[in-house]
């Protein structure tokens, strides 16, 4: 958080938000009952990031911070993203 | 713990001036030089009861055969010797003691960002390691797994893997937390005019080390609770008699657990910068390199956790990938180690215990090193995947290295932490037995190996008899070296330490020895034509 400035999310948006959480729980599970085959996983990864996209901008304040924070968060993404890419170099190819 | 006033105005933080007096006093402090002495016995406790059990496999395999007791119990003292070594000692290591005493002074602040949260980490550890240490006298017996607790072993042995599993998740949190805060400290409170690379270098190493600590960490708390999923609920993550995947447990153990050698090793390779500028009185040479390959090899030493796996059975494809990122995570150390020999070039060299510690650090890092690169190499890693040679390897980085940087640290900051002096030549005499010790006991270890002994038996061929033999004796010179650091530094009071006796020039050497409570009397500040190491 800055020292200069505290940003204040006003109550609507937070409903707003716990609103969106909400119907994307309802999706998630609905979409379970439908045979979706090899893209179930892949939907309900969908899903769930959107979720942390939503969490992470309003909840967490990312949307509201210095880019220093961001860089921070996408770096971690990356790290995710890379970990997942060379444990797959050993599923993929066995 | 000593109380001394010293000439100056503000008392040092060894003196109790809260609310609280003697153990309570050092039990509740939130001082950050408190919180990483307090560290510093409890790691000194723990590395005592390792280096016992050390000895006591170390007498059974003098001879070949069956001697004082069997395998059972021989699997239960690898097991713990390696849990005490690597998750009390090691992995918190020089980050908690000397990064809690001396890294915010070094950026100038007067603490760390969160000293609470500081002292709470430190509990953390204490509660962790006691979880991990009751696994061996609770249940079935103490565990037999080996600290890596591979799965589907770690699922199906009946002895007392959970406490211990659930005491490396504690000490996970601890580490997590001390990584926040030293990362919050680092961006927030360093001293008007230190800009991020006009920070010293062992400050560097911490913050690199932090965030590694911060993002791998949790991948291995998940992993472990995992297998006490499994264990308890019988999920099948692991067990292929589950449905689960043993490979993938090794996976998600080594992708935390490889970082780890970087937890331990950089703030290593943080304390050696700072000590041999200060010994050869000269600037560091290539002090962006150095910053700039801490953070390489964090981050290059994130993704090679596979070459741990080369015979597990991973894709062919997966093993030259994690084999060629493996060569590349040497180049940063290489150039570390460069730069600190181009330092001490021309350099007014004074021959005092820490350097000499330092140099010790260099030589048995590079043996580390070199043989670690022959273990990255698929064709050879083959042939000597889980035999002795591995066992050298890993101790010349984590006991020649982080070791040797822990007593070299020890001796360069003990006048900053006590105010005293210690003996020289007494500390030089534990740098001989300590140094020739090592390599008695570990060099042997290497040729056994490539001659084909497995690690983690408790027998052996009578052809490996006189290697084991060497290596004991190794043992002996090296616990005997051991004992004379400790009566060099706690027997008796030294002389008392002026403010800088080295000559340094980063902050910690312009406060008081021992520093006051709130360490600056005065805030530093650097010009803008300063840097941390402006010696010639």
């Amino acid at each position: 958080m800055h020292n200069d400035a505290v940003h204040i999310t006003p109550y609507r948006t937070h409903l707003w938000v716990l609103v969106t959480l909400l119907a994307l729980t309802f999706v998630t599970i609905t979409v379970t009952w439908i045979d979706l085959s090899a893209l179930t996983v892949l939907i309900a990864m969908v899903i769930a990031s959107v979720k942390g996209y939503i969490v992470l901008t309003y909840f967490m304040h990312l949307k509201y911070e210095s880019s220093l924070f961001r860089v921070f968060v996408f770096m971690v993404l990356a790290i995710y993203v890379l970990v997942i890419l060379f444990t797959f170099s050993d599923y993929l190819f066995r | 713990m000593t109380e001394e006033k010293t000439h100056h105005p503000e008392p040092s933080y060894l003196v109790d001036t809260g609310k609280y007096k003697g153990l309570m006093a050092w039990l509740t402090s939130t001082d950050h030089k408190r919180i990483g002495l307090m560290y510093m016995y409890a790691m000194m406790i723990f590395f005592s009861v390792g280096v016992i059990l050390g000895v006591v496999m170390r007498i059974e395999l003098f001879f070949p055969g069956e001697q004082i007791y069997g395998p059972q119990m021989y699997n239960g003292l690898f097991t713990l010797h390696g849990i005490i070594m690597i998750f009390t000692v090691v992995i918190p290591g020089l980050a908690a003691v000397f990064g809690n005493f001396s890294m915010p002074i070094m950026i100038g602040a007067k603490d760390v960002a969160f000293p609470r949260l500081n002292l709470f980490s430190f509990y953390l550890y204490v509660l962790g390691a006691a979880i991990a240490l009751s696994s061996q006298f609770m249940g079935n017996g103490p565990p037999d797994t080996g600290w890596t607790f591979y799965a589907p072993y770690s699922i199906q042995t009946h002895t007392n893997v959970v406490a211990a599993v659930f005491g490396a998740f504690v000490l996970g949190f601890s580490s997590i937390l001390t990584g926040l805060n030293f990362i919050v400290t680092m961006h927030r409170m360093r001293a008007p005019g230190m800009t991020f690379f006009k920070m010293p270098l062992f400050p560097w190493s911490l913050y690199a080390t932090a965030w590694i600590q911060v993002l791998a960490t949790p991948i291995v708390g998940i992993t472990l609770l995992m297998i006490i999923a499994e264990r308890w609920l019988r999920i099948g993550f692991f067990d292929p008699a589950l449905g689960g995947d043993p490979v993938l447990y090794q996976h998600l153990f080594w992708i935390y657990s490889h970082p780890a050698v970087y937890i331990m090793i950089l703030p290593a390779m943080g304390v050696i910068t700072e000590i041999i500028p200060t010994f050869a009185q000269r600037r560091v040479y290539g002090y962006k390199a150095i910053a700039i390959s801490s953070l390489a090899i964090a981050s290059v030493g994130y993704f090679v956790w596979a070459h741990h796996m080369y015979t597990s059975g991973m894709s062919t494809t997966a093993r030259w990938v994690f084999s060629l990122l493996t060569f590349l995570v040497a180049v940063p150390s290489a150039i570390k180690v460069f730069n600190w020999v181009t330092t001490m070039y021309k350099g007014s060299i004074s021959m005092r215990p820490p350097f000499l510690f330092a140099l010790g650090f260099i030589f048995l890092f590079m043996i580390g090193g070199m043989t670690g690169l022959s273990l990255g190499a698929l064709a050879t890693n083959v042939h000597v995947h889980d035999t002795a040679y591995v066992v050298a390897h890993f101790h010349y980085i984590v006991f020649g290295g982080v070791g040797f940087a822990f007593f070299a640290a020890i001796y360069y900051w003990y006048p900053k932490m006590y105010g005293r002096m210690y003996n020289f030549k007494m500390a030089n005499w534990s740098f001989v037995f300590l140094f020739s010790g090592f390599n008695l006991l570990y060099f042997p270890q290497f040729i056994i190996g490539i001659m084909g002994m497995p690690r983690r038996y408790f027998d052996y061929l009578p052809q490996f008899t006189l290697g084991q033999q060497l290596s004991f004796f190794g043992a002996v010179l090296l616990v005997i070296g051991f004992v004379i650091m400790l009566i060099t530094l706690f027997s008796k009071k030294g002389e008392k330490a002026p403010d800088n006796p080295w000559g340094g020039r980063t902050f910690e050497w312009g406060v008081p020895s021992p520093p006051p409570v709130e360490n600056f009397e005065v805030m530093p500040e650097l010009a803008e034509n300063e840097g941390p190491y402006d010696y010639k």
